[in-house]
């Protein structure tokens, strides 16, 4: 019977994927007052974040709350691009958008201009003139990473040796997340025992701490740019006997806010997580509202709010509140 | 002594033998304490081995057992199948997905590792019937799962990265209580047993050496290259499915982007480095189990030198490069011309002293 | 003197490992000769010409070649080099890249490596096939060629390269007669402008048409130079085999089994046809009979008897075996009914040539016996080295893989390999094509020994003789169709090319 239940899943799910692939970037004319909304956004299965991000714009704009929201999803910035013409041809009122890329987007957004049409961007900055869009509201990576190490210094430890397992290069959250504690290990203030790229492989992190453990080096901070990684970091401490989080000798940090990791924290197996929150809808909601209302916004740039939870804090509420995916 | 050098290096195991011996010597040189092997009590209270020997074996199980039906497909199709990561993918997703809606027991866990089996199968066999059927190159037919085998994971999981946690998991990704070898390890060697039982059993050995070297002389033997090439992908079906279970084992999660990512580069070069071509034909399945620990040793190697993270994949390829060319045919021939003319005058005199 | 000697080889030696393969080799061509090398499977001649031709390099001895009148000597590293020189080579099996066109085939990688005037090639491509009466297309794929004429267009590449020395390694084993006449005009032309031409047969026939001067070889070694009148034919091939030769004109004729017995034919098909067979065809074949297809070259006769073991897909027809109905679809159907087939293109449908004599010897066998039943180590062992030495198949060891062993001794494994099943019915396509006199024999031979055992055999082969001293009954086939049936005083020379003419 499962067999059959979960095949039936897959062939749904290609059959599904076929469709998507195919989606279209349709606009209703409205006539009954409601606000026209294009949505540009990556598609859910990107990541864990994406399908929060996706599911909190999909909660916040709706009927209800006066819109009627065409949506549109692909990695390709070619394709977001030719969908956001579309939108403004299709005469949306806003254009929330999540770029792909950051670069080619100068045109599109004239047009969307001229078109009296305003752009909101959410979650990525892109290269453009300010005077393009209305806001962004973004995350700020660097701003996570300060956070954590603050955090950490917060600690006070007579020493800091850091095993610091980082994102794929090149990315914007493993750049952000790891210049603030590049400049502590500069600075003196904390030691670098190793840092490696596990290009967020939980199974990489994994043997990268294995590989210290080995080395029979010692270190007291483990600072793992996500939660996959922060998983794969413990379960490598697991087995060689070593204790961690609140009362163990080696802190765990990890980022993100995913639910499981924050159930880890409150359990205090790991120290410390900090969100990447995927909630910009609600933010940028406000700011429509207040535009409908002949209002003026007062940044162009707003980053989102981020917090952390730290094993001596968190309660299950924070969980069942902050915490994406399930 | 000449003919024992004679043998080894006409055996196709030579070069990954070798290459794998430098390796070891290199680490020894480096730091004799390298391949020290500890016991520690890890924090579920079992006593285990650890050790950068016991991390290399271990780290490189997923691997080796997908060069297994890599080496296979390989050897019978003439090409290889770049979707197994992404199968991967999809067979961890679907046996996490089959343990969160249940109680986690043995026989849970079982059924799970069955369907997750069944469902790889029938994607390998996706592919199979695109290459031994349809006669499209295994590459460019294995690319549609490369490209939609994680999107169609991310539908299993529903978007998220899905936990399970349990002491049995635990065991098959970790430590089996009072035994203090990783699991993965012991997987990969029962594995390794069975494959080797099913190629003493049958004749898939011979019938898809056959098949990879001359299609035609396998159909006038009797023998079905379609067929035998089904088998080949059914095989790494079952390969690609045991592998997604132990990696979602190992962290107790199925994150879809990132599970084995990029290992079907590596499952490619394992069989590669074992001496096989890469265009069919004759195998030796060792060989590819010996590249994936050849891989593995290098990755623990060059993590244990902290080389940097940017600079880890460079270093790997040179290593790579170098093992490749050694094992070509100009190469090894050479060698064994050198070895011929610096050991002649030697073999002269010995037949010289017998004569007299 | 010295300079009517265009080539000039002393002393050549050459080993592989565990095999020597020539020793103290001396070879002269004159030039405007034609000049015949021979000697049986593994004399050396292939050896020799690779030596020269820079396949393999030699151990030891002097290769001279005459540059402008004056013998100097050389050193060939590579075919390449050797082509530049003046040395082509076409060889036995078609060296050429079947998924180029024609004229690509004939003139890519030669000369420079600078632009290729693609219109200036197909021009040239195509008045070398008109002057050669060659049918094809500067312009067609090559695969789409006949083997005859894929031949003819390697010898079309060697000989518009203007060479002082044609090596022909068995040209004609795939040419049909009228093709073989072209060739020899086209050498006797070569010839007469001052080419020296090194012709490798079998075809004692062709060297006593063609050839004035003969070297055997035997067992890597010297035997003679000869000039051809002053060596009868039966001298030549007690040279080549180190024996006088009796065995070949002791080769009794094949009696023919008798028309009318109660017991029903061992193999009967009516109405059978297949995907390249299309013209349906009713056939049988009693116990120990030896019958033959014989017909042109691309007559059919390989397609019908791939029908009759279903290698091509089957589209119609009965059959029946031992008198019960069989259906056969498959390879796998006919050898369970204890048929046999030994393909006509050895190299793509009987060897598996990575694999070892051993594996290939088992491997019919092997599949009949079933996937799940693998013979163990001792056992293959055991078959291999029991029908090595009956077929006295030249091998270093059971693990030797097939593709090192000369074209003879492949085909006597694949002969093994058939052997090895015990079959009833016994198809041979061309079984004799392209090896050595003194294997040619054995197979009669051993045609006619099975025969008396009770096998029923098909021979198919291009040289009629063979089949008149095999074959007790003839199926002549043209344009695809069975055009007449020659029983036992029937069955001559001229019967035969008027039955193919279709004047009987």
């Amino acid at each position: 019977m499962r067999a059959k239940r979960i095949l039936a899943l897959i062939l749904a799910a290609v059959l599904a994927l076929g469709l998507a692939a195919c989606g279209s970037a349709q606009a209703n004319k409205d006539k009954d007052g409601l606000i026209k909304v294009g949505i540009v956004n990556n598609p859910p299965s990107e990541s864990g974040y994406r399908a929060a991000n996706v599911a909190d714009f999909e909660n916040v704009f709706i009927e209800a709350n006066g819109y009627k929201v065409s949506t549109f999803y692909s990695l390709k910035n070619d394709e977001q691009l030719n969908a956001a013409q579309q939108f403004i041809t299709d005469g949306v009122d806003y254009l929330l958008i999540s770029a792909a890329a950051t670069d080619g987007w100068t045109n599109v957004l004239e047009s969307a201009k001229k078109a009296g049409i305003k752009v909101f961007l959410f979650d990525r900055m892109m290269n453009v003139d300010e005077g393009l869009f209305e806001a962004a509201v973004i995350s700020n990576m660097e701003a996570q990473g300060k956070m954590a190490v603050q955090w950490l210094l917060d600690q006070k430890l007579p020493e800091y040796n850091v095993v610091h397992i980082q994102g794929a290069m090149g990315s914007d959250a493993q750049i952000g997340r790891t210049k603030p504690l590049d400049e502590q290990f500069s600075n003196g203030t904390m030691k670098c025992v190793v840092q490696q790229t596990a290009t967020w492989d939980e199974a990489t992190a994994k043997q990268i701490v294995e590989s210290v453990i080995n080395s029979g080096e010692k270190f007291n901070v483990v600072y793992a740019e996500n939660d996959g990684m922060a998983k794969g970091a413990v379960a490598a401490l697991d087995e060689a006997g070593i204790t961690h989080g609140a009362n163990g000798d080696v802190i765990v940090i990890g980022f993100d806010f995913n639910k499981w990791a924050l159930r880890e924290v409150l359990a205090g197996n790991w120290n410390l997580d900090v969100q990447c929150s995927p909630f910009q809808a609600q933010k940028i909601h406000e700011m429509i509202q207040s535009l409908e209302s002949g209002g003026k916004l007062s940044d162009k740039i707003v980053i989102n709010e981020e917090k952390y939870l730290d094993a001596a804090t968190i309660k299950q509420e924070d969980i069942d509140k902050y915490g994406i995916g399930d | 002594m000449g003919s024992l050098f004679k043998k080894l290096t006409r055996s196709q195991l030579a070069i990954p033998l070798f290459a794998l011996f430098l390796i070891v010597i290199f680490n020894l040189i480096r730091d004799p304490e390298f391949f020290s092997i500890a016991i520690a009590t890890n924090n579920d209270g079992n006593t285990v081995l650890t050790g950068n020997l016991i991390s290399i074996f271990n780290g490189a199980s997923a691997v080796a057992i997908l060069s297994i039906g890599m080496t296979l497909i390989t050897s019978s199709c003439k090409g290889q199948d770049i979707s197994v990561a992404a199968m991967a993918a999809i067979a961890g997703s679907v046996f996490v997905s089959v343990l969160r809606s249940n109680e986690i027991t043995i026989p849970v866990i079982l059924l799970a590792f069955f369907l997750s089996c069944v469902v790889a199968a029938l994607f390998s066999l996706f592919n199979g019937v695109l290459v031994a059927v349809f006669k499209i190159q295994p590459m460019i037919a294995t690319l549609i799962l490369f490209s939609a085998g994680r999107s169609i994971a991310y539908w299993i999981n529903g978007g998220a990265t899905p936990t399970v946690s349990s002491p049995l998991l635990t065991s098959i990704g970790g430590f089996i209580p009072g035994i203090p070898i990783p699991t993965p390890i012991i997987i990969m060697v029962v594995f390794l047993i069975l494959i080797t039982i099913v190629l003493r059993l049958t004749n898939l050995g011979l019938y898809t050496q056959v098949v990879g070297i001359s299609e035609r002389t396998a159909h006038m033997n009797g023998i079905s290259p379609v067929r035998i090439k089904l088998i080949a992908f059914i095989i790494s079906g079952v390969c690609v499915a045991t592998a997604g279970c132990i990696t979602v084992c190992r962290i107790g999660l199925i994150n879809h982007e990132t599970l084995l990512l990029d290992a079907e580069m590596d499952v490619i070069l394992s069989v590669a480095i074992g001496g096989n071509a890469l265009s069919g034909g004759k195998f030796n399945i060792y060989g590819s189990v010996i590249g994936a620990y050849i891989i593995q040793a290098l990755t623990v190697t060059l993590y244990a030198m902290k080389v940097p993270s940017a600079a880890v994949k460079a270093y790997k390829a040179i290593v790579i490069i170098v093992i490749v060319v050694f094992s070509s045919p100009v190469v090894k021939d050479f060698v064994f011309r050198t070895y011929k003319k610096l050991f002649k005058k030697q073999a002269e005199k010995e037949v010289q002293a017998k004569a007299a | 003197m010295q300079n009517h000697i265009v080539l000039s080889m002393k002393n050549i030696s050459k080993s592989f490992p565990g095999v020597r393969a020539l020793k103290d080799v001396d070879f002269t061509l004159r030039k405007g000769e034609i000049h015949a090398l021979m000697g049986e499977n593994g004399a050396g001649k292939s050896t020799l010409i690779k030596v020269l031709t820079g396949v393999y390099p030699k151990d030891l001895g002097q290769v001279f070649l005459n540059i402008d009148n004056c013998l100097r000597e050389i050193n060939v590293k590579s075919p390449y080099e050797a082509q530049n020189l003046g040395i082509s080579t076409v060889y036995q099996e078609i060296t050429l890249c079947p998924n180029l066109t024609v004229a690509e085939n004939m003139f890519i990688g030669r000369g420079s490596y600078q632009t290729v005037n693609w219109h200036t090639m197909k021009k040239r491509a195509a008045e070398i096939l008109e002057k050669l009466n060659i049918p094809a297309r500067a312009t067609q794929q090559l695969d789409t060629c006949s083997i005859a004429v894929q031949q003819m267009v390697a010898i079309a590449r060697a000989v518009d390269m203007d060479c002082k020395v044609l090596i022909l390694d068995e040209p004609t084993s795939s040419l049909d007669e009228q093709e073989v006449e072209k060739l020899f005009s086209l050498m006797r032309d070569l010839k007469s402008r001052g080419v020296g031409i090194i012709f490798i047969t079998h075809f004692l026939e062709q060297v006593y048409e063609i050839c004035d001067r003969i070297t055997v070889l035997r067992n890597g070694e010297l035997v003679g130079e000869y000039e051809i009148k002053d060596l009868p034919r039966v001298q030549l091939i007690s040279k080549m085999m180190g024996k006088d030769l009796e065995d070949v004109s002791a080769l009794q004729k094949h009696k023919p089994v008798a028309e009318e017995t109660d017991e029903p034919p061992v193999y009967e098909a009516a109405g059978l046809s297949s995907i390249e067979c299309s013209n349906a065809f009713d056939f049988k074949i009693r116990k120990g009979e030896v019958n033959g297809f014989t017909g042109l070259l691309g007559s059919g006769r390989s397609e019908s008897v791939r029908a009759i073991f279903a290698a091509d897909r089957i589209t119609g027809g009965k059959i029946r075996v031992n008198g019960k109905d069989i259906k056969i679809r498959k390879p796998k159907d006919a050898m369970m009914q204890g048929i046999g087939y030994l393909p006509e293109d050895r190299k793509r449908d009987g060897i598996v040539e990575d694999l070892s004599v051993r594996e290939n010897i088992i491997l019919a066998l092997q599949v009949m016996k079933g996937f799940f039943k693998p013979f163990s180590r001792a056992e293959a062992e055991a078959f291999a080295d029991e029908y090595i030495k009956l077929l006295g198949i030249k091998t270093p060891s059971t693990d030797t893989p097939i593709k090192s062993l000369s074209g003879g001794n492949q085909q006597k494994a694949i002969l093994a390999r058939w052997l090895l099943t015990n079959p009833q019915y016994l198809i041979l396509d061309e079984p004799t094509r392209g090896i050595d006199v003194g294997t040619k024999v054995e197979i009669q031979k051993l045609v006619l020994k099975l025969a008396e055992e009770g096998v029923s055999i098909t021979f198919i082969s291009s040289e009629i003789e063979e089949m008149l001293r095999t074959c007790s009954r003839l199926i002549v086939m043209r344009d695809r169709k069975i055009v007449g049936e020659l029983n036992g005083e029937e069955m001559t020379q001229d019967n035969i090319m008027h039955t193919i003419a279709g004047e009987a």
